[in-house]
C-alpha cells in the first residue's frame, strides 16, 4: 500500500482496522476526539461498530466486556478520561484479558490543560490503577511509528492476555505525516481464544473474574502475572539508539515527541563538533535498562529530557546507577523548542 | 417406570450456595435458570455478575459469566453483546450496585436500548458489606450508616428505578416482580421468560426488578421479612409491568429523515 498523508489520531484508528479490530468504545476528549469520529465514519465500511459510551469509565468497562468476548477491541482517550479508565485496567490486568488503549497525554494535573504532555509517564509505568500488576507501555515518536505500535500492541494483548497502553501526545495526535499501513489482518483468521465468552455449548462454562476470595489463589495469580512480566522483560524490550559514540559529551534520554527535539539539537551541536547521543525507550514497560545503561556508559554526562518535571528520569537513574542524571523539562502543554533544549545541552557541557 | 417431575434445571449448578437462609436469591436464581432451560438459551447465554451478595452467581448459574466491577455490568454486557450479538446476556444486579454506584451504566444502557436482559434485586439494604444505607432503604429505615433511620431530608428518597426507566424514550420492557410472596412466584417468571424472550427477538431492552428481602441485615426472621417486604416496601415499589416495547413513542418526536 501506498504512503498516505494522516494526522496521527487518524492513523492509529485506521491502524487498529488493519490489526483486526472491529469494535471501538469511547468519550469524546480533547486531544483525542478525531480516533472515535474517524472510527465513527470508517468502520460502517469493514463492518465495524463504534459506541460513543456515556463516560471513560463506561467505555473502558464496555471493552473489559468485549475482551471477555474474545473479541480485539481498543479505546482512545487523553489523562483525565485514562484517570477513570483505570478502574477496567485493573480489572483487565486481573482477569487476564487481552485490551488496547491509547492515551494521548495532555498536560496535568486535574483538568489541566489540552496541550501536550509526558506528565502520565508514572501513572503508565508504575500506576495504572488499584492492585499489583504492570501494563506494557508503547510510545511512538511519530505518525508511521504510531501505526505500527497500534498493530504490535493488539498482537502483544493477545500474547500476554494482558492490557496494553500506546502513550503518546497531542503533539502525535494532532501532526500529520505521511503514513504506509500494515496488511490488513481479517479478524476472522485470528487464533480462536478458548477462554473467552461465548456461550457454554458443548464445554464446561468459561468463568471470567478477579475476584479470588482464597489468598492462596490470589497470590497464585499474583506469581502467575509476575512470570508474564518477566518474560515481557526478557523479549519485548524495544528502542531507539541516535549518534551513539564511544566518547560521548553527552546522552539524552527522552521518549516520544521530546525524542525528535532532541535529535534536532543534536544535529546542529554535531556541526560544531560535539558529540552527544540519544537514547529513546519505545517499550516504557519494559524500560530497556541494559541498553540505557550501556549508552550511560560512554559519555561524559547524562540528561533526561521531558515534556514533565522529570519522571522519566527516575528509570534513568535505574539504568546508570550512582551517575548524576540531569533533567531538562517544560510543563503546562509548553515545547521547547530545539534551540531551548540546544541550549541546555551546551550549558551543562560547559559546567 | 418413576417419572422425573421436579428437578434441578440444567442451568444451575449442583452446588450450595452462600446466601443467607431466608434470602429470596435463590429462588430468583432459580427462576431465571428454570426459564433459560424453557427457552432452550442456556448454551449462549452469559451472565455477569455484580459486586454485591451476588458476586459468587457465577459459581451458581451452569453458563459462561463475567464478574464485572461495582455498577459497571450493564457496560460489561454491552461489550459482550455488541460483539456477538448472538449470545442471550443478562445482569444480575443489587440496589447499591444498579441504583448507586451503576446508575450511569443503567441509564444509559436502557437509553441506548441494549438487547441485554437486567435482574434487579432490590432489597433495600447493601447486604454484603453489612447492612449500610441502599439507595433504596425506606425513609426511617435503620442501617447501619443511618443508624436513627434513613432522613429523607438528608438521604433523599428511595430511588424507584422502573418508574425512572420506564419515562425513557427508548421502547424497553421494564417490570417489577417479587418472589418474596408465593402466589407472586409463577408472575415473577412470567415476566422474566418476556425478558429473555424480547432479547432473543431482539427486540429490546429489559430488566426485571425483584422486590427482596434481607433477613439478616433487617433483623428479622425471614417469615417476618417477607411481611415487610409486602407491608413496607410494595405500598412505594408496586409491582406490575411499567412499560413493553409495544408502548407507542411519545408525541411531539420530530424523526428527522435521513441524508438517502
Amino acid at each position: 500500500m501506498a504512503r498516505v498523508l494522516m494526522k496521527g489520531n487518524e492513523a492509529i484508528g485506521e491502524a487498529a482496522i488493519r490489526a483486526g479490530c472491529r469494535f471501538f468504545f469511547g468519550y469524546p476528549i480533547t486531544p483525542q476526539s478525531e480516533v472515535p469520529e474517524y472510527l465513527a465514519k470508517r468502520f460502517p465500511e469493514v463492518d465495524g461498530h463504534f459506541i460513543q459510551a456515556e463516560s471513560e469509565v463506561a467505555a473502558s468497562n464496555m471493552i473489559y466486556g468485549a475482551a471477555c468476548s474474545g473479541t480485539r477491541v481498543l479505546t482512545t482517550s487523553s489523562s483525565p478520561g485514562i484517570s477513570l479508565m483505570s478502574e477496567a485496567i485493573s480489572y483487565c490486568a486481573g482477569t487476564e484479558v487481552p485490551v488496547v488503549f491509547v492515551n494521548i497525554v495532555r498536560a496535568g494535573p486535574g483538568l489541566g490543560g489540552i496541550l501536550p504532555s509526558q506528565g502520565d509517564y508514572w501513572q503508565a509505568t508504575r500506576g495504572m490503577g488499584h492492585g499489583d500488576f504492570r501494563i506494557l507501555v508503547l510510545a511512538p515518536n511519530c505518525v508511521q511509528e504510531a501505526a505500527d505500535l497500534i498493530m504490535l500492541a493488539f498482537d502483544l494483548a493477545d500474547k500476554y492476555t494482558n492490557p496494553v497502553m500506546i502513550l503518546g501526545d497531542g503533539i502525535i495526535g494532532q501532526m500529520m505525516e505521511p503514513v504506509e499501513f500494515g496488511e490488513m489482518v481479517d479478524p476472522e483468521t485470528l487464533p480462536e481464544k478458548p477462554w473467552a465468552l461465548t456461550g457454554a455449548k458443548g464445554r464446561e462454562p468459561n468463568i471470567l473474574t478477579s475476584l479470588f476470595l482464597d489468598p492462596n489463589v490470589l497470590e497464585a495469580l499474583n506469581q502467575r502475572l509476575l512470570a508474564k512480566y518477566r518474560q515481557m522483560e526478557a523479549v519485548e524490550k524495544r528502542w531507539e539508539t541516535y549518534n551513539i559514540s564511544d566518547n560521548m559529551d553527552l546522552a539524552v534520554y527522552a521518549w516520544g515527541t521530546m525524542s525528535r527535539i532532541g535529535k534536532t539539537a543534536i544535529d546542529e551541536l554535531k556541526e560544531r563538533g560535539i558529540e552527544i547521543g540519544l537514547f529513546r525507550p519505545i517499550t516504557l514497560y519494559p524500560y530497556p535498562y541494559e541498553a540505557a545503561g550501556e549508552v550511560a556508559s560512554k559519555a561524559k554526562k547524562l540528561i533526561s529530557i521531558e515534556l514533565s518535571t522529570g519522571q522519566m528520569i527516575d528509570d534513568v537513574r535505574l539504568a546508570a546507577p550512582g551517575r548524576e542524571v540531569n533533567f531538562f523539562g517544560r510543563q503546562g502543554g509548553i515545547v521547547p523548542t530545539p534551540e531551548d533544549v540546544r541550549d541546555e545541552f551546551l550549558k551543562l557541557i560547559e559546567s | 417406570m418413576i417419572e422425573t417431575i421436579f428437578s434441578r434445571p440444567e442451568s444451575l449448578r449442583e452446588v450450595s450456595t452462600h446466601y443467607c437462609p431466608g434470602c429470596t436469591h435463590g429462588i430468583t436464581h432459580r427462576l431465571i435458570a428454570e426459564v433459560l432451560d424453557e427457552l432452550g438459551l442456556r448454551e449462549r447465554t452469559v451472565g455477569v455478575a455484580p459486586v454485591g451478595c451476588a458476586v459468587l452467581a457465577y459459581n451458581y448459574f451452569n453458563c459462561d459469566f463475567a464478574e464485572a466491577a461495582h455498577g459497571r455490568a450493564p457496560a460489561m454486557a454491552t461489550g459482550i453483546k455488541r460483539c456477538r450479538p448472538n449470545l442471550i446476556v443478562f445482569t444480575y444486579q443489587g440496589d447499591g450496585d444498579l441504583a448507586s454506584i451503576g446508575t450511569a451504566e443503567i441509564f444509559h444502557a436502557a437509553n441506548r436500548g441494549e438487547k441485554f436482559t437486567v435482574i434487579f434485586v432490590n432489597n433495600a439494604i447493601y447486604g454484603m458489606t453489612g447492612g449500610q444505607m441502599a439507595p433504596t432503604t425506606m425513609p426511617n429505615q435503620k442501617a447501619t450508616t443511618c443508624p436513627f433511620g434513613r432522613d429523607v431530608e438528608t438521604a433523599g428518597y428511595p430511588v424507584r428505578v422502573c418508574e425512572v426507566l420506564s419515562k425513557i424514550t427508548t421502547p424497553s420492557y421494564i417490570a417489577r416482580v417479587t418472589a418474596a410472596v408465593p402466589k407472586e412466584i409463577p408472575r415473577a417468571k412470567d415476566a422474566l421468560r418476556k425478558a429473555f424472550q424480547y432479547q432473543a427477538e431482539n427486540r429490546c431492552f429489559s430488566l426485571v426488578e425483584f422486590v427482596s428481602t434481607c433477613p439478616t441485615n433487617w433483623g428479622m426472621n425471614p417469615l417476618k421479612a417477607c411481611e415487610w417486604a409486602v407491608s413496607d416496601m410494595m405500598p412505594y415499589y408496586p409491582l406490575g409491568e411499567f412499560k413493553t416495547p409495544d408502548d407507542p413513542l411519545p408525541a411531539g418526536l420530530n424523526l428527522i429523515e435521513g441524508d438517502e
